[in-house]
């Protein structure tokens, strides 16, 4: 049972570090479904997460500080909408600019207020998500196989790790089963025929826009709530890239935006695990090689090699009335 | 807003707006100081004399810059065919193992002045390798360049430390760069520039790459506005369709704008590694590639735009770096946060203030007619 028993491992630290992923790759689907092209992921969630990390800190609530790191995330957003969809700029120029200045002010900020070095003080039991334990995890863990899948694989993860995979039939639901979906796919593909139906195609934006702060919210979050206890510069490390890459490897769905962030994540558990040691057959596999798979795959997949990711048709043009 | 912008004199188009844009970065930047408890015009005043206060200060500013206008020359060339590199970190990464190989084959037995030139093409080479591919790509496969550059920056960086901890690391070594260069591989400083001026540049690494920047940025001008790939690339910039009736072949002139604009990314790793560390290290880059970005959007993608603006951040980066050491509670990462304000204020927003100003001129220039017709009459 050895090879089962580090499975289960590698797929438990799998979802673990899915989580982020699945928060902002979600996050990135609903702003570029409505046509607004978003690379400031990681921003926001760095700013997330500080927010988070202080806020906690500060109030020793939990809560404070996932409200707290909802509201920047949603500002940072708001930030983006107005560059893009008010003032018409370029969203990649846009996008870039928020990773810099969240990248700078959580630096200066966590210095000025904490004096750790750009870390936020770590956060005792209350300030922190807890695991939460399904019932009877620890007296079925013994049960061959099925004890830890239950115990350690279903059962042992964060409240926010449960929300991200919920998020996910409930983002499909929000998309393609509602009327708010259905325009706001329609403002992706063709603004000028949703305006032509009489409904404002800025605030359908904005909206998506403000759907796309809420849930970097939540990734950032989970990074200094959950995960560790705690802020620490920079701790995004290029999540948010890696999500954008897993929401083009996904081709813009719900469903396969899930699969891709545990294929990253995957990748990435494997990475640290197989560090130094050989594969059978190819021998030893260089870790950057394996860090750096899910960006060569997103570009074998955008050259159209395995398939074709197809963006929303007015990704990234600002909407311009007919005058 | 039938007609979308009134077409402005020309200092306001490419002197005042930019200023404006500029200065309402530095106010929000100013807030921040605020907001951390210092005092901002303390900063402006330790930004200012740390960039010029001395000749070896003035030397860093410079050297800084040389950086930045390689690369914002690089975002330029890339910006006027339409496409949007964001890839300078990469290429400019990558670039440096052209700078390495060169001189890590010839520092011990030819003079630097021998090394330089294949230096020069050895980073350029392997800088418009690395833009190639995202280039051809987005030519003939249709994959979107601000994505496959993206990507690349991070392949590039897993390779690199790749190379430097398994391939070009001398052997015993335990820290991950090339060995330190002989004579050969290291550049002369300019100090003779500076000393006409009356200014020592003591330690400062203000090197001879700064002249080929210079001559980089001449030739850029010539290639985009005097020659008929230049013509092209702006036609292309300007309205693909047009392009495309004109008969100009797009994939053809995609490819090579990303191979210009990663060869100019990639000949920036001169500037460190021949001029200032002489060895090559990870991560030398420093975000130069994405400063880059900032520089092309305030020097307006030309080169007498791009060299100021390359100035203005070699004055924050030397700048910067004495106000995190005047004042300890603000780090070097101000710069940053002035770097993305100059992105999103100078970029995204650029046309925020425009409708005033167009105003403004608009009833400058309708009092200006009133009083020609009333002197008529």
């Amino acid at each position: 049972m050895d090879f089962f028993h580090v499975l289960v491992v590698l797929l438990e630290s799998t979802i673990r570090v899915s989580v982020p992923l699945v928060f902002a790759a979600l996050a990135g689907l609903f702003t570029e479904r409505a046509g607004v092209f978003d690379i400031g992921l990681e921003g926001k969630m760095l700013g997330a997460a500080f927010a988070a990390g202080a806020a906690a800190a500060v109030t020793q609530s939990v809560w404070i500080g996932l409200i707290a790191a909802i509201l920047i995330s949603v500002l940072l957003s708001l930030v983006h909408g107005y560059a893009s969809i008010t003032q018409r700029g370029n969203q990649i120029v846009s996008g870039v600019a928020i990773n810099f200045i969240v990248a700078g002010s959580t630096v200066i900020l966590g210095e000025a207020w904490f004096r750790q070095g750009g870390r936020t003080p770590a956060l005792a039991e209350g300030a922190r998500f807890q695991i939460v334990n399904f019932p009877g995890a620890d007296a079925i863990r013994e049960v061959p196989i099925l004890g830890p899948i239950y115990a350690d694989l279903l059962s042992g993860h964060f409240l926010l790790t449960y929300l991200a995979f919920a998020m996910v039939p409930i983002s499909w639901w929000i998309l393609y089963r509602t009327r708010f979906g259905l325009r706001l796919r329609a403002v992706g593909e063709n603004p000028g025929a949703v305006d032509t139906a009489g409904i404002s195609v800025i605030w359908l934006r904005y909206r998506a826009v403000i759907c796309c702060g809420i849930l970097c919210g939540f990734a950032g979050a989970y990074l200094s709530l959950a995960m560790t206890a705690g802020f620490v510069k920079g701790m995004t490390a290029g999540k948010g890239y890696i999500a954008l890459a897993a929401l083009i490897f996904a081709k813009w769905r719900p469903k396969n935006v899930m699969l891709a962030c545990l294929l990253f994540g995957f990748l990435d558990a494997l990475a640290i695990r197989l560090q130094g040691a050989p594969l059978p057959l190819v021998g030893q596999v260089p870790v950057q090689l394996m860090q750096a798979l899910p960006y060569i795959l997103t570009v074998i997949l955008l050259a159209g090699f395995i398939g074709k990711a197809i963006p929303p048709k007015a990704g990234g043009v600002p909407y311009v009335k007919e005058r | 807003m039938s007609t979308p912008f009134a077409k402005l004199p020309v200092w306001v188009e490419y002197g005042l707006v930019p200023l404006i844009n500029l200065a309402v970065a530095f106010i929000v930047a100013g807030l921040v100081v605020l907001l951390v408890g210092e005092n901002p015009f303390e900063a402006a005043y330790h930004l200012i004399n740390g960039a010029f206060g001395r000749g070896e200060y003035i030397g860093f500013t410079l050297y800084y810059a040389t950086t930045f206008i390689f690369t914002g020359l690089a975002v330029a060339v890339a910006f006027h065919c339409g496409l949007f590199n964001i890839g300078g970190e990469g290429q400019a990464y990558v670039g440096g193992i052209g700078v390495a190989l060169a001189c890590l084959w010839l520092d011990q037995t030819m003079p630097w002045y021998v090394v330089f030139p294949i230096a020069i093409v050895g980073s350029a080479f392997f800088g418009a390798l690395w833009a190639f591919l995202p280039g051809w790509l987005q030519a003939k496969r249709g994959s979107h360049i601000v994505i496959t550059t993206i990507m690349f920056n991070f392949i590039a960086s897993s390779l690199m430390v790749y190379l430097l901890t398994r391939v070009l690391k001398p052997l015993g070594s335990m820290a991950p760069q090339t060995r330190t260069f002989a004579e050969g591989g290291q550049l002369p400083k300019l100090d003779w520039l500076l000393s006409i001026f009356g200014l020592n540049i003591g330690t400062a690494p203000f090197n001879i790459s700064f002249l080929l920047a210079l001559a980089a940025a001449f030739a850029v001008w010539v290639l985009i506005w005097r020659t008929k790939l230049g013509y092209e690339m702006r036609t292309m910039g300007h309205s693909p369709s047009a392009a495309r009736y004109a008969g100009i072949r797009e994939s053809r002139i995609t490819v090579i704008a990303m191979m210009l604009s990663g060869g100019l990314a990639g000949m920036m790793a001169l500037n460190p590694i021949m001029g200032e560390q002489f060895r090559m290290q990870l991560d030398f880059v420093q975000g130069a590639g994405f400063v880059g970005i900032a520089v092309a959007l305030m020097g307006r993608s030309h080169p007498g735009g791009i060299i100021p603006a390359a100035v203005l951040f070699g004055v924050l980066y030397q700048g910067g770096a004495e106000i995190a050491f005047e004042m300890p509670s603000i780090s070097r990462d101000m710069i940053v946060i002035i770097q993305g304000l100059v992105i999103l204020f100078a970029g995204a927003l650029e046309n925020m203030f425009r409708p005033a100003i167009t105003r403004a001129f608009a009833m400058r220039g309708q009092r200006a007619a009133a009083v020609v017709q009333t002197k008529g009459a």
